[in-house]
């Protein structure tokens, strides 16, 4: 359930590891190698940007690490668990209580209001009415919606539509933020927003961070650590300064 | 999830497609109304002939005679001892059997010949006693005047042809039969006078002749037969048919029970066991014995054996009347059931297109933390939803079929001069036992589709556009 977020002021211990990590896809004759031979280690509280252009494998990884997909081979440990050995109904605890995540085009229920899809994962974890109004609430204010609370996804701006997606991903204290391609649907002043906010759920609340881009200037600005993925390999995996990155708009050119 | 929010979440999708949800439970509904519709109609039918048999008389009564009764002859069945072991029908055995379980009432059977007078005309008829409780009998529903006012009370009730011959008024052949208001007009309040034979105690010398005139006694049983007359007034006049009834109903005048008891009449038994006659308690021909369930009637029939008399019951006919109304049932309800299982096909459909429409918000619930089970009870509560709803939707419509058809039937049956009839009912166990159906049905409907759904793969449900 709700656990005070771990602040790994520690950087350190590790927060996902993968060894060998292969996911393979049959179609028809050929099989896909979507991810083949990734082993990488993310600490406690980086903020890692997973670059490389369509069909590099960066989304295939995010769903492994997600437990929303399983590996072919190979092994991830997210917070010491190797989620290849979890079943079914551990993996959706597991999504529900260590990840969460935002989408390029924020997959928010269209037929819930705003506030009911932030609070929709609290409904999983059988979190009271009571309790989940305030939990609510409390992740809309932080994300800034909090006027916004009644309407409907369609009525809301792309931006506050990856808001609103960013609070549901919030409202459980996850350790783990994964967010794939979260500005992509997004104009770049716009765009700016969402990352300063995910810096902020980084830096603030301690969450590891790891982002899907093929934005390599957006990377550059926010990310700690850049590891770039062609064809299901990890072909760099580069520390990165975000402060060195002059503030100019070019960023997300 | 917690079974409020579920219920929630799936009301709130049932909403959603309105349209084609309300479409999926009208199907239902329909199937669940002619579910209803059917067996309500056996239910009424099974009801209606139950009631007019329990009304006869014939279902819920044992018939008990001694052995003694040397009558003989008549077609129905009779089982028991030998006629030297068995006991005489007393006061005694009478006391006993009202003392056995499930029996509601006993009551003798008095029947006698004799001779009344009404305006100074004598007419020779048969006389019978009726017990109070024969008040609720069918038999008297056309009756002009009213039923007897006490069980003691010298009242009188005429069967119809009698009272066509105390006024006289005997149609030629091909005219219409005069009607029973008409009839009952110039005689009801008026005054009959009975004479009859009362069997008294003994007494030196017996006033009258009489075939219990003897010369001599010696087994030292002597009683005295004394004439008498009463006045009796008549309060009812009955359609009846006296040849259709049996028991005490096969006369064409009848009395009160317990004021035909309390006259003494002579009766043709008193001859037979002029031994025991002589005593002070009467001896009866025969005894009805009404059981409080028509069910417990074998048990009642087992245990008034056993005391040694002769009984009789219609015991083998009620019993294959229900193997008739089983098959009946399970004739309607299997036509009944065709419609709810065509409609389950279309909740089966409808929840396989939910699936295809909302597979995205299964991807985004699944990413978000749903598990399979969470997901496949929300496909399963909407089945349940649409059973639930379908199911009490049904059993109104089914009723307010059943009401219709009964209303239509009985302006039919009224233009024929036939009396309504209910026969459709639908009881408390048919309303809890259709909707409960229905609800299974759309749970059964709900499994495959919600086993769908949970199975789903999140990747591939939230890739899809």
């Amino acid at each position: 359930m709700t656990t005070a977020p771990t602040i790994p002021a520690a950087l350190g211990t590790v927060a996902i590891r993968s060894e060998n990590l292969c996911r393979h896809y049959r179609m028809g004759e050929n099989i896909i190698r979507a991810v083949d031979g990734v082993s990488l280690e993310i600490r406690s509280g980086e903020f890692v940007a997973l670059l490389g252009s369509s069909g590099s494998g960066k989304s295939s990884i995010l769903n492994l690490i997600a437990g929303l997909d399983r590996p072919t081979s190979g092994s991830v440990v997210v917070q010491e668990r190797d989620l290849a050995k979890l079943s079914r109904e551990e993996l959706a605890k597991y999504r529900l209580h260590v990840v969460g995540m935002v989408f390029q085009s924020f997959n928010l229920i269209p037929s819930m209001t705003v506030t009911e899809n932030v609070e929709l994962p609290l409904r999983f974890a059988e979190v009271d009415r009571g309790r989940r109004d305030s939990l609510a609430r409390e992740a809309m204010e932080r994300v800034g919606l909090k006027a916004r609370m009644g309407h409907r996804p369609s009525e809301l701006s792309g931006g506050e539509q990856q808001r609103a997606a960013l609070a549901r991903a919030l409202i459980n204290r996850p350790q783990l933020l994964l967010a794939d391609e979260p500005t992509g649907n997004l104009d770049s002043h716009t765009g700016k927003e969402i990352m300063d906010m995910v810096r902020g759920f980084n830096r603030e609340l301690g969450m590891t961070v790891v982002m899907v881009t093929h934005e390599r200037a957006l990377a550059e600005r926010y990310a700690q650590r850049m590891i770039f993925l062609a064809d299901g390999k990890l072909v760099a995996d580069w520390d990165n300064d975000p402060s060195t990155v002059s503030g100019t708009e070019g960023g997300l050119a | 999830m917690k079974f409020p929010d579920l219920t929630e979440l799936a009301l709130r999708n049932l909403r959603e497609s309105l349209l084609r949800n309300s479409l999926t439970t009208v199907g239902i509904s329909v199937g669940v109304a002619s579910l209803v519709a059917m067996l309500s109609l056996g239910t009424g039918l099974q009801q209606m002939i139950s009631r007019r048999l329990e009304k006869s008389g014939l279902f819920d009564t044992v018939f008990v005679s001694s052995r003694r009764d040397l009558r003989g002859g008549r077609q129905e069945e009779r089982s028991g001892p030998t006629p030297g072991e068995s006991r005489v029908l007393d006061e005694a055995a009478r006391a006993e059997m009202e003392h056995l379980p499930n029996v509601k009432e006993v009551y003798p059977d008095i029947r006698f010949s004799t001779e009344l007078q009404f305006e100074d005309k004598p007419h020779l008829t048969m006389i019978s006693a009726l017990p109070f409780s024969a008040k609720s009998n069918d038999s008297f529903d056309g009756m002009q005047g009213r039923f007897f006012s006490s069980d003691t009370a010298p009242e009188v009730i005429l069967q119809k042809s009698f009272a066509e011959e105390l006024l006289g008024e005997t149609p030629p052949l091909g005219q219409p039969e005069p009607s029973i208001v008409e009839l009952a007009k110039p005689l009801l309040g008026k005054d009959l006078t009975m004479r009859y034979a009362q069997r008294g105690e003994s007494a030196d010398q017996p006033p009258t002749p009489g075939p219990a005139n003897k010369e001599n006694e010696p087994a030292g049983a002597s009683y005295s037969v004394v004439s008498r007359e009463q006045r009796l007034k008549i309060v009812g006049v009955a359609d009846l048919d006296p040849e259709s009834m049996r028991g005490p109903m096969r006369a064409r005048v009848f009395l009160p029970l317990r004021y035909a008891e309390s006259l003494h009449v002579m009766q043709l038994v008193d001859l037979r066991e002029i031994s025991r006659a002589a005593s002070k308690e009467p001896v009866y021909s025969s005894i009805s014995v009404r059981v409080k369930d028509p069910s417990r009637i074998e048990n009642v029939e087992d245990a008034i054996k056993k005391m040694g008399f002769s009984t009789f019951s219609i015991l083998d006919a009620s019993r294959s009347l229900q193997q008739v109304f089983r098959v009946l049932y399970t004739f309607l309800g299997i036509f009944g059931s065709l419609a709810l299982i065509v409609a389950s096909i279309g909740i089966v459909n409808t929840l396989v297109m939910a699936i295809l429409e909302r597979r995205r918000e299964i991807g985004i619930m699944k990413a978000i933390g749903a598990s399979d089970g969470d997901v496949k009870k929300l496909f399963f509560a909407e089945a349940g939803a649409m059973g639930i709803a379908g199911g009490i939707i049904g059993v109104v419509l089914g009723w307010a079929i059943g009401q219709v058809i009964n209303f239509g039937t009985n302006v039919y049956l009224k233009s024929q001069s036939i009396p309504p009839e209910h026969f459709w009912a639908v009881p408390l166990w048919l309303v809890a036992f259709a909707i409960g159906f229905a609800c299974f049905v759309s749970l059964v409907s709900g499994l495959y589709p919600a086993g769908r759904a949970a199975k789903l793969d999140p990747v591939q449900a939230l890739r899809y556009e």
